[in-house]
């Protein structure tokens, strides 16, 4: 995907930017509204990370004219403002969603899912190897046109496959991808969801294949 | 009562002084109790005979009460309660002046009741002079003299008459004598104020040597008898007791206008026995309900009703006014009149 | 005028000092009109009585040398007139009386010939008002001068007084009561502004600090003007420490954020477990502090927001499906589904539409940070004889560990050093739910992991 990342402290942001790269997300980062106009003309984002509470200006302003032009960029609203108070209103001024800092990234990814997914019309994010087909944004997985609704983390997991078919990741990689750092689980908790995916890609030609001391690797049954 | 304490004390000393009674007693009668236990001591103006009815009926509803009846003359018995502080508990008298004169010079005591308060104003004063009677002065012509209905009935008339027919009326004209007469002066001045008429009657009288009376009885008697053929301002009560009994005249009120004198009660202000005098004034004022006892004794009850039914009737007002009369120079100079008149000497 | 306050109402004082006012000028007023009345009887009375010596005086004549007189008859009836009194009278010539009461004693100011004088003083026991006048008269060529004296209790004049005082009286009585009563309506008509007042103050609801705007009476203005200072210093004031509170969390939570990001980077990177055992500890460290930061703030705001309870009509079905939707990714993340079951006739609700949501939101984040992978979370709202909110998780680990999970998940943090645990959330929820008038209550599922925590309202 990529994000524009609307943040004014720079440490913040360049982590930011850094960790969504991670995950193979291209990002722009503009630290003022007006260098996010600019970067709003110049290209097309799938999604707006906007920090809501701004010096040059509320970003509720910057919100509020953005909805109103009907740009049609979905934009998820990075606050560090209380809970309580709010929430509401940045809904109805016209945010998609919002996340408090500091977020967590996989929660952040959850909601920008969500979100594209609520959006409709955007250009389906779908991967395919050999009849396999996996429309991420529905989260759901075509095999010969017969779909499956995915769970969460089998999604996750095999976006991380269908993303780079051929390319071995080790358990620990996939550890970090699924599961959240207040969980303590061990590698065999791969093993478990590997084995899921490996029945739901069953029907189709593509497999994932055990590369043994270095991880898994999704391939095309020859 | 302070009111009557100083002059009363000096009278008192003099009546100590001078022992014995200095008035004159017409009559005195005592009528003692059933059950007696107090004695109701009344000097009073009116006849034993008009009178004994009411107080044998009194005595009757009073049966602890004995009665000491004194009569006197008008003048008597004002010289006795006024200059000689002769003790009374009850003073009854027709001459209303004189009565107004006790009150007013402080010899009468305030008595206020149910019976009192039930009389017309203008049959009391001041609380202290009560009246129960309502008598007119009235013209007596005699049956012999005045055979047919041919009679004055009007003061006018009657000078005409006398004027017209002083043979037939020489000597034969009478009336009081108003320098012995309290009650006769009391009528003539009354007369004196309301018409002009009562001088040229007088002078009428006068040419025709009128005879003069100290009393209505006396008067009557010689109408009865044949010496008088007209008798003037003879109290009209006496005149209609005595022509039930006897007859002999006729008895005119007069048109024009009529005097009616109030017979009055004054409960004296060094009464001794203020409970009982108290008790007969209740009684007397109550007269209007004892038909019976204006029968026996010929006394007409005050009737505010019957005075409002005859415009001629002119009651004789209870008040101050009645003191002008008294006065001594007014007095001195009426009665100089009056004898000039009468007497055409 | 002050007066000891016997009451603290304005209404009661005021009404108090008008009819104390009222009853001094009722007294004054009886007093003018009795003394007046009874001055004009007295006037009267001597009007008559002057007369009277006047008609006394026109009598007197001389005759034969002599001064004499007709006492008219009207002189003494004209003072019998309207009372009982008794009446005395003496004429004097040149000092020898003449006719009349002997010892009327003379009079103490003479009088000359255009003007009579009047005497009040006692004589036979009572007391009397006496005229005296003056005439020249001639006899025998020779005037002489005429003392004429006129005198007449007062029982009459006494009885008029009483009947002018009964009447005076009346009238006092009656101008009390009015103006008594005239003053209660003018103390409740000159409070009517203060009333209103209260009313456009009450009428507001609790958060709202604008100024008064109406126009209150004259004397009302500085206080007025007072309160809207003090409403204008108290929205400054909540300002600040809404700002505060705001800035406290920004302050806190952005140089969190940063190292967070920082710290997933860096364990991505990482590849021996031992070291990325120690990332995650310091992320989960990191978490745990801005959880922790986060729910002080939403305590602290709660607390200020239960004490101006905002009350609006809440479709409490709504509220349960957007807040599900709000943490439904949350959940998704480990597989856990979150089931809601909402009646179809929701039940209305009236209360704090953000508070009820901030109690929900603890709840059910809590029952989906205790749940395990692929678990079901069940939502349930219903409304019988109470309003009742159920959040039944399965819960996370077997046996004891249960118990000191589940006793650390739910410690209640009241004390602000107690924070280890995620009690703090469920301290708010029940916070909100006893400004609601309702209850919040932990189960243990029976013969199974897991809790059940539940919102309860009476029904409105």
């Amino acid at each position: 995907m990529r994000f524009l990342l609307i943040e004014d402290n720079a440490n913040l942001a360049s982590a930011v930017a850094e960790r969504l790269q991670l995950d193979g997300h291209a990002v722009d980062h503009a630290g003022t509204l007006d260098d996010a106009e600019n970067c709003i003309a110049a290209a097309d984002y799938d999604l707006i990370l906007l920090d809501i509470m701004r010096p040059d200006g509320d970003g509720r302003t910057f919100l509020q004219s953005h909805r109103r032009a009907a740009k049609s960029t979905p934009i998820i609203v990075t606050t560090a403002r209380s809970e309580v108070s709010d929430r509401v209103s940045l809904l109805d001024l016209g945010a998609d969603d919002y996340i408090t800092k500091p977020f967590d990234f996989s929660e952040l990814e959850a909601r920008c899912r969500a979100v594209l997914r609520r959006r409709g019309g955007v250009a389906a994010n779908r991967l395919t190897v050999a009849n396999a087909v996996l429309d991420s944004t529905a989260g759901e997985l075509q095999i010969d046109g017969v779909g499956q609704t995915l769970r969460n983390r089998e999604l996750r997991l095999l976006e991380v496959f269908f993303t780079s078919p051929g390319q071995v990741f080790s358990k620990s990689y996939l550890l970090d991808r699924l599961f959240s750092f207040s969980e303590d689980v061990g590698e065999n908790a791969i093993e478990v969801y590997v084995g899921r995916i490996r029945k739901r890609l069953e029907p189709s030609d593509a497999i994932i294949e055990t590369v043994r001391g270095l991880g898994y690797r999704l391939v095309a049954r020859p | 009562m302070r009111l009557a304490c100083f002059p009363a004390a000096i009278i008192a000393a003099l009546t100590f002084l001078n022992a014995a009674a200095a008035f004159e007693i017409e009559e005195r009668a005592t009528y003692t109790a059933p059950n007696p236990q107090s004695e109701l001591r009344i000097i009073s103006t009116a006849d034993r005979e008009v009178f004994e009815p009411i107080l044998l009926a009194f005595q009757e509803e009073n049966q602890t009460v004995s009665i000491d009846y004194t009569i006197a003359s008008t003048t008597e018995l004002m010289k006795a309660v006024h200059e000689e502080g002769e003790v009374f508990d009850l003073v009854i008298s027709s001459a209303m002046d004189l009565q107004t004169k006790l009150a007013n010079d402080g010899f009468a005591q305030t008595y206020r009741s149910p019976a009192t308060d039930a009389l017309p104003d203008w049959a009391k004063w001041r609380d202290q002079v009560f009246a129960f009677t309502q008598e007119p002065a009235v013209l007596i012509l005699s049956e012999k003299a005045f055979p047919t209905d041919d009679f004055p009935t009007s003061r006018d008339a009657l000078i005409a008459l006398l004027r017209d027919q002083p043979d037939r009326f020489r000597g034969k004209v009478g009336t009081y004598d108003v320098r012995t007469s309290g009650f006769g002066y009391m009528m003539a001045t009354q007369d004196a104020r309301v018409s002009e008429n009562f001088w040229r009657l007088l002078e009428a009288m006068g040419r025709l040597d009128a005879r003069l009376y100290c009393c209505s009885g006396a008067m009557l008697e010689d109408v009865r008898n044949g010496d008088l053929a007209i008798a003037y301002n003879v109290l009209g009560s006496y005149a209609q007791a005595q022509l039930d009994d006897r007859g002999g005249y006729r008895i005119v009120l007069m048109s024009d206008f009529a005097n009616i004198m109030l017979r009055t009660a004054v409960i004296t202000s060094n009464a001794e026995n203020v409970t009982d005098a108290q008790t007969m004034v209740d009684f007397l004022a109550s007269l209007e309900s004892r038909p019976d006892l204006v029968a026996a004794s010929g006394l007409p009850a005050v009737d505010a009703d019957a005075l409002q039914s005859n415009v001629a009737l002119r009651p004789i007002r209870l008040g101050p006014g009645l003191l002008a009369f008294l006065d001594r120079l007014t007095r001195r100079n009426f009665l100089r009149n009056w004898e000039a008149s009468i007497t055409q000497e | 005028m002050t007066f000891p306050p016997l009451t603290r109402s304005i209404r009661t004082r005021l009404f108090l000092q008008l009819a104390a006012i009222s009853a001094l000028l009722s007294v004054a007023l009886f007093l003018v009109v009795r003394g007046l009345a009874e001055t004009a009887a007295e006037a009267t009375q001597d009007g008559i009585l002057a007369a009277s010596a006047t008609s006394i005086a026109d009598a007197l004549r001389s005759e034969d040398g002599e001064i004499t007189l007709d006492l008219p008859y009207s002189a003494l009836s004209m003072l019998g007139t309207t009372n009982d009194d008794r009446v005395f009278y003496k004429v004097e010539v040149n000092g020898e009386t003449l006719t009349g009461y002997d010892d009327l004693p003379a009079p103490a100011d003479p009088p000359t010939i255009s003007q009579n004088t009047f005497a009040t003083f006692d004589y036979r026991g009572d007391e009397v008002r006496m005229v005296s006048a003056s005439r020249t008269v001639s006899a025998s060529g020779v005037p002489s001068n005429v003392l004429i004296s006129v005198a007449q209790t007062r029982l009459g004049l006494a009885a008029i007084s009483q009947r002018i005082s009964a009447i005076a009286t009346g009238v006092g009585l009656v101008f009390f009561l009015v103006a008594t009563a005239l003053s209660l309506l003018a103390a409740r008509s000159a409070l009517r502004p203060l009333k209103e007042m209260t009313a456009a103050v009450t009428r507001r609801g609790p958060a709202d600090l604008r100024p008064l705007a109406i126009q209150p009476p004259t004397e009302l203005e500085p206080f007025v003007a007072a309160l809207n200072t003090f409403i204008a210093r108290l929205r400054a004031s909540l300002l600040r420490s809404e700002d505060l509170i705001a800035e406290a969390a920004h302050r806190v939570r952005t140089p969190l954020a940063t190292v967070r990001a920082k710290a997933e980077v860096t364990h991505r990177k990482l590849n021996k477990p031992e070291h990325k055992q120690t990332m995650r500890e310091m992320i989960r460290a990191i978490d745990e502090s801005s959880r922790s930061a986060g729910q002080l703030l939403d305590h602290a705001m709660v607390t200020f927001r239960t004490d101006s309870l905002a009350t609006e009509a809440i479709d409490m079905g709504e509220l349960v499906r957007e807040t599900v939707a709000r943490l439904e990714p949350a959940a998704d993340l480990k597989d856990a589904t979150i089931r809601c079951t909402i009646p179809k006739q929701p039940p209305h609700f009236t209360g704090d539409r953000i508070l009820l949501q901030s109690a929900i939101q603890n709840i059910l984040d809590n029952a989906i940070k205790y749940s395990p992978d692929d678990s079901d979370i069940a939502v349930t709202l219903t409304a019988a004889d109470t309003i009742r909110l159920d959040v039944t998780d399965q819960g996370r680990g077997f046996g004891d560990s249960d118990t000191d999970t589940l006793k650390t998940r739910f410690s209640r943090g009241a004390n602000v050093d107690d924070i280890v645990g995620s009690g703090l959330g469920l301290t708010i929820a029940d916070e909100v739910a006893r400004a609601h008038g309702g209850t919040l209550n932990i189960t243990r599922n029976e013969g199974a992991n897991g809790a059940c925590v539940s919102l309860v309202f009476p029904l409105q």
